[in-house]
């Protein structure tokens, strides 16, 4: 009975114990919860609290209008239309295959466009939309308004494509839009407004290098959504901002007149106010559409412009190098005679000349010659003879201060600028040192010498004036002060008028302006573009196009009161003046006699069969059919 | 007590601040549950008001029950709850994925929530009836591990592991108040903490994710952290004073997944702040306490027992989902009493209530020397 009661005991000792224990860990954990509800609300309150906005609110982006691109009378180069477009968003499609089936029976889409969108469609990322196709014809986005409920996955909208009225001829220039890829979608950090269907970015040309002013800001409604998307009410609208207007200085009349003037050519042509460096045309040609690209081109197309040996996918007037011929020796003049040459000096020229045991050749046998006739004539004995007496330490600071070899501030991505070269780069950048004959090939404008034709337009300009002109594109960048070049001006005087010669009964005769009372000045260069025999130089009219010579030629207008330069590079065009100066005189030509230059045009025209358009089509149908393609369908617009 | 020549004597003999503490937290319940469903009464407050007061009219009719009756009923209570969750088994009702219900014709009974104020009663019977002599023998271990086992194990399969939780740690609870050896716990702790690393390695992978997910829900959290991390947000954004009544955005956007029943704590918390939430912790505090207090104050073996276990069953469930609705425990599906909306819960706190009453008035009524 007594073990009874002291157990008793210590068991009611034990429960008050217990219950002690209890009510401490009760205690504990009720601070606990006050002390974690403390931490969340007060010490966190900022982060949840975003957090919570974020869920709150969301931004249905509308994506802002892309801005003009205009030319230096406001007409317009790329501009916005109008257009009903279809879009597949990968993670709401059922079943892609059914659909794009059923898409293709809807909307004509050809076979090529519809292996596209498989492909696309197998490499999309959920979140990426699938461009069906732009510029859907209204029926056809009605059809398919009316059938979505059937088709999950596919979104037809209104929207706006990019338009460029010049078709290919501003292909290089403008460059093209194009939906974000996935890494240019992870470079902007995952802009949303990328995702957003018929949204497109600059891909190339300026369209990629002002794509932070063409773009504008996109505005967006705010909404406040459920947590299944349900809209809940409208917030305050984020306004958006279309993109900025660029002007440039291009004038898009003469920038298209002098790309159809190409003709099927592989080549480019620059045209340049001397008074402020405005580039009034740059058209490099054949080129793709841009149109065509905007829309989104199938895999044939890109194979056919890639394969082309023209390259309408490279722009020649920034981004090819050739070399610059005889079209160097006006400058070259200029360095001979600031180096103490006498101008009236005769050098006798016997159609070769010799430097130890290797010969260089003339052109023809020119006789006795001074420094005028030399350049009218483009004799290369007077140049060996004359820039072997002066060296190479003094002729290529002239050339490199007219232009040659110079880096412009243009806004494009992949320009690539050449070489004037003189014997310290030799050293550098072949470890050897410069020879006699090193002169002699830089003195008419072969061996190392590489320049592309925005350099040869700038120096024709530079000639013309004297003046430091610097190329422009950009129509509100301020015009670069023009310095005066350290040249005597009484030098340039004679130079010009040696070039007048060239045009007045020189290699260029046949390029004579059609024009009275403007005369223009100008210097013809034929470029090897590889090593030719002696026995086939002169050979302008090889069989086969890739051996023939690069057709030069540079000029300024008028001669007496210089406004206008220009420039052409005619990849294997042969013989500078049967071509290149031509297509100069046409294009300079236009910019004083609209009428006179389009007879002229028409007929050249003719001559080869048809407007671009009507040979792009010829050439394209002819590349399908050589390829085992089907023909194209014929387009309705 | 309130003593008044005007209140009759039996009304005035309720214990009104418990009533007035559980009044408090009802109403404030029923304010949450009437923004949660976007400002309106229905569909939830309303019924919760009618629920809450039918079983608060039965708690106060509970209090007049006699400490004999009380003991007299234990095991037969236990016995029935247990047929029923054995019949839940083989004719119970399937809602959400899991059989808990029993469909009794107009009324739908979830035998588990009885199993909870069961458990306490028939521990606390069977160690009333087990000599201090015995009480560390292997005699006083055994049965009450089969009495709490058996249905613990009928709850996990149904599955229900919340509620399986909830009545082992009442059992236990009322274990560790008979004076059950240490180490009868300190084994079992011993021995998970000791598994545990060697169970995780052997689990499938997406075990150990959603264990991953618990201790880290912002790594997933659109998948099964959603609920945690949509419950945090939730709070946090509330800061001291809350976004104000049906300011909530995180609740009537729905982004707050079960934000009327298990994680209301989180709608509450949004709209009344860190201020609504301490004051609610302390009324459940209270309401524990008092609890407490009454079984410090028993003179009974039964009463103890009984009354500290039916106050630890209200602990777990305000602890456990507060600890689940702030991220400090995985979620496993507790309501908060009296504030979630749903009957079950409810009921149980209204019987644990009525119990305590009961063996509340018992300590007035009877004298100490009987």
């Amino acid at each position: 009975m007594k073990h009874m009661r002291i157990t008793t005991a210590h068991q009611s000792i034990t429960f008050s114990r217990r219950m002690m224990l209890l009510g401490g860990a009760q205690a504990a954990v009720g601070g606990l919860l006050i002390g974690r509800m403390g931490w969340l609300a007060i010490a966190q309150n900022e982060k949840y609290n975003l957090l919570s906005e974020s869920n709150r609110v969301q931004l249905i982006p509308v994506p802002p209008r892309r801005g003009w691109i205009i030319d230096r009378n406001g007409k317009p180069i790329a501009i916005n239309k109008a257009s009903f477009r279809v879009d597949l968003i990968p993670q709401q499609i059922v079943n892609g295959p059914s659909v794009i089936a059923e898409l293709q029976q809807l909307m004509n889409l050809p076979p090529d466009e519809v292996e596209r969108i498989t492909r696309e469609l197998a490499a999309s990322r959920g979140f990426q939309p699938v461009s069906v196709a732009d510029n859907v014809p209204y029926e056809q986005y009605a059809a398919i308004t009316v059938r979505l409920p059937e088709l999950p996955g596919v979104a037809a909208s209104r929207g706006f494509t990019r338009f460029y009225p010049g078709g290919s001829t501003v292909g290089q220039l403008v460059g093209y839009v194009g939906p974000a890829s996935v890494i240019e979608y992870e470079k902007e950090n995952k802009n949303p407004l990328l995702l957003i269907p018929g949204v497109k970015i600059g891909k190339e040309g300026l369209e990629k290098a002002l794509e932070q002013t063409l773009r504008g800001e996109p505005g967006g409604q705010r909404v406040e959504v459920t947590a299944r998307g349900k809209l809940v009410k409208e917030l305050d609208p984020k306004p958006d901002r279309s993109g900025g207007t660029v002007q440039l200085t291009i004038d898009s009349d003469l920038h298209q007149y002098a790309a159809r003037r190409i003709g099927d050519q592989s080549s480019s042509v620059v045209v340049l106010d001397v008074t402020n460096g405005d580039i009034l045309a740059m058209p490099s040609m054949p080129s793709f559409n841009p149109n065509d690209f905007s829309d989104g081109i199938s895999q044939n197309e890109w194979k056919m412009l890639s394969g082309d040996d023209h390259v309408p996918l490279v722009d020649k007037a920034l981004e090819s190098l050739y070399p610059s011929g005889s079209t160097i020796k006006p400058s070259m003049a200029m360095a001979l005679l600031n180096a103490g040459i006498d101008r009236k000096q005769i050098v006798v020229c016997n159609g070769a000349f010799q430097l130890g045991n290797h010969t260089f050749h003339c052109d023809k046998r020119h006789g006795p010659l001074d420094m005028d006739g030399a350049v009218v004539h483009s004799c290369d004995v007077y140049f060996y003879t004359m820039c072997l007496r002066v060296g190479a330490e003094k002729l290529s600071p002239m050339v490199r201060s007219m232009g040659f070899g110079e880096k412009f501030d243009l806004p494009f991505d992949n320009q690539r600028f050449g070489t004037i070269p003189d014997p310290d780069w030799m050293m550098r950048k072949y470890h050897r040192k410069w020879q006699g004959y090193d002169t002699v090939n830089m003195s008419i404008g072969q061996g190392m010498v590489l320049i592309n034709p925005m350099q040869l337009a700038t120096m024709a300009s530079r000639l013309a004036t004297g003046k430091r002109v610097v190329p422009r594109l950009l129509k509100n960048k301020p015009v670069g002060p023009q310095t005066q070049l350290a040249v005597d001006e009484d030098h340039l005087n004679f130079i010009r008028t040696a070039m007048w010669g060239v045009v007045d009964h020189g290699t260029a005769a046949a390029a004579k302006l059609p024009l009275d009372g403007i005369q223009m000045a100008g210097k013809t260069g034929t470029a090897q573009t590889h090593n030719l025999s002696a026995g086939e130089r002169g050979n302008y009219t090889a069989s086969q196009w890739k051996l023939r010579d690069h057709s030069l030629f540079m000029a300024f207008v008028p001669f007496d009161n210089p406004r206008y330069a220009a420039a052409t590079i005619v990849e294997h065009g042969g013989f500078g003046a049967a071509v290149a100066a031509p297509l100069i005189r046409d294009t300079i030509t236009f910019l004083y006699d609209k009428r006179k230059a389009m007879a002229a045009l028409e007929a050249f025209e003719a001559s080869i069969g048809g407007p671009p358009d009507v040979r792009m089509a010829r050439k394209t149908a002819a590349w399908r059919q050589a390829n085992g393609l089907p023909p194209l369908p014929a387009k309705t617009a | 007590m309130i003593t008044s020549a005007i209140i009759p004597r039996p009304l005035a003999k309720l214990p009104w601040r418990l009533i007035a503490i559980v009044l408090g937290i009802a109403t404030f319940g029923l304010v949450v549950l009437y923004s949660a469903a976007g400002g309106s009464i229905h569909p939830w407050a309303i019924k919760q008001a009618i629920v809450f007061v039918a079983f608060l009219a039965i708690a106060i009719a509970m209090s007049w029950m006699k400490e004999s009756t009380i003991k007299s009923i234990a095991f037969p209570l236990y016995g029935i709850t247990l047929v029923m969750l054995v019949g839940v088994e083989g004719l119970g009702f399937v809602s959400k994925g899991a059989k808990r219900w029993l469909d009794l014709g107009p009324i739908r009974l979830q035998p588990s929530e009885f199993m909870k104020p069961a458990i306490v009663l028939t521990l606390a019977r069977f160690y009333e009836l087990v000599p201090a002599a015995e009480i560390r023998k292997w005699r006083a271990i055994w049965p009450a591990l089969a009495l709490l086992g058996v249905p613990a194990v009928l709850i996990l399969i149904q599955p229900d592991l919340g509620t399986c939780i909830m009545v082992l740690l009442c059992g236990v609870t009322v274990m560790f108040l008979a004076g059950l050896p240490w180490w009868v716990f300190a084994a079992p702790v011993a021995a998970v903490s000791v598994a545990a690393p060697v169970v995780f390695s052997m689990m499938h992978g997406y075990q150990k994710k959603r264990i991953q997910t618990f201790l880290n829900p912002d790594s997933d959290p659109l998948g099964a952290g959603y609920h945690i991390a949509q419950s945090k947000i939730a709070i946090g954004s509330g800061g001291i004073w809350g976004k104000g009544f049906l300011h909530g955005s995180q609740s009537h956007l729905q982004y707050l997944p079960e934000g009327h029943t298990d994680f209301v704590f989180a709608t509450m918390s949004e709209e009344w702040g860190l201020v609504g939430g301490v004051i609610l912790i302390c009324a459940f505090a209270a309401v524990i306490h008092w609890g407490m207090r009454v079984s410090q104050n028993a003179r009974t073996r039964f009463a103890q027992l009984t009354a500290a276990g039916v106050s630890a069953t209200i602990f777990f469930y305000v602890s456990i989902n507060l600890l689940m609705v702030m991220g400090l425990a995985p979620v496993v599906g507790v309501p908060l009493p009296l504030v979630s909306f749903g009957g079950s819960a409810v009921m149980t706190i209204m019987l644990c209530l009525g119990l305590l009453m009961a063996l509340e008035r018992q300590q007035r009524t009877v004298s100490r020397i009987a």
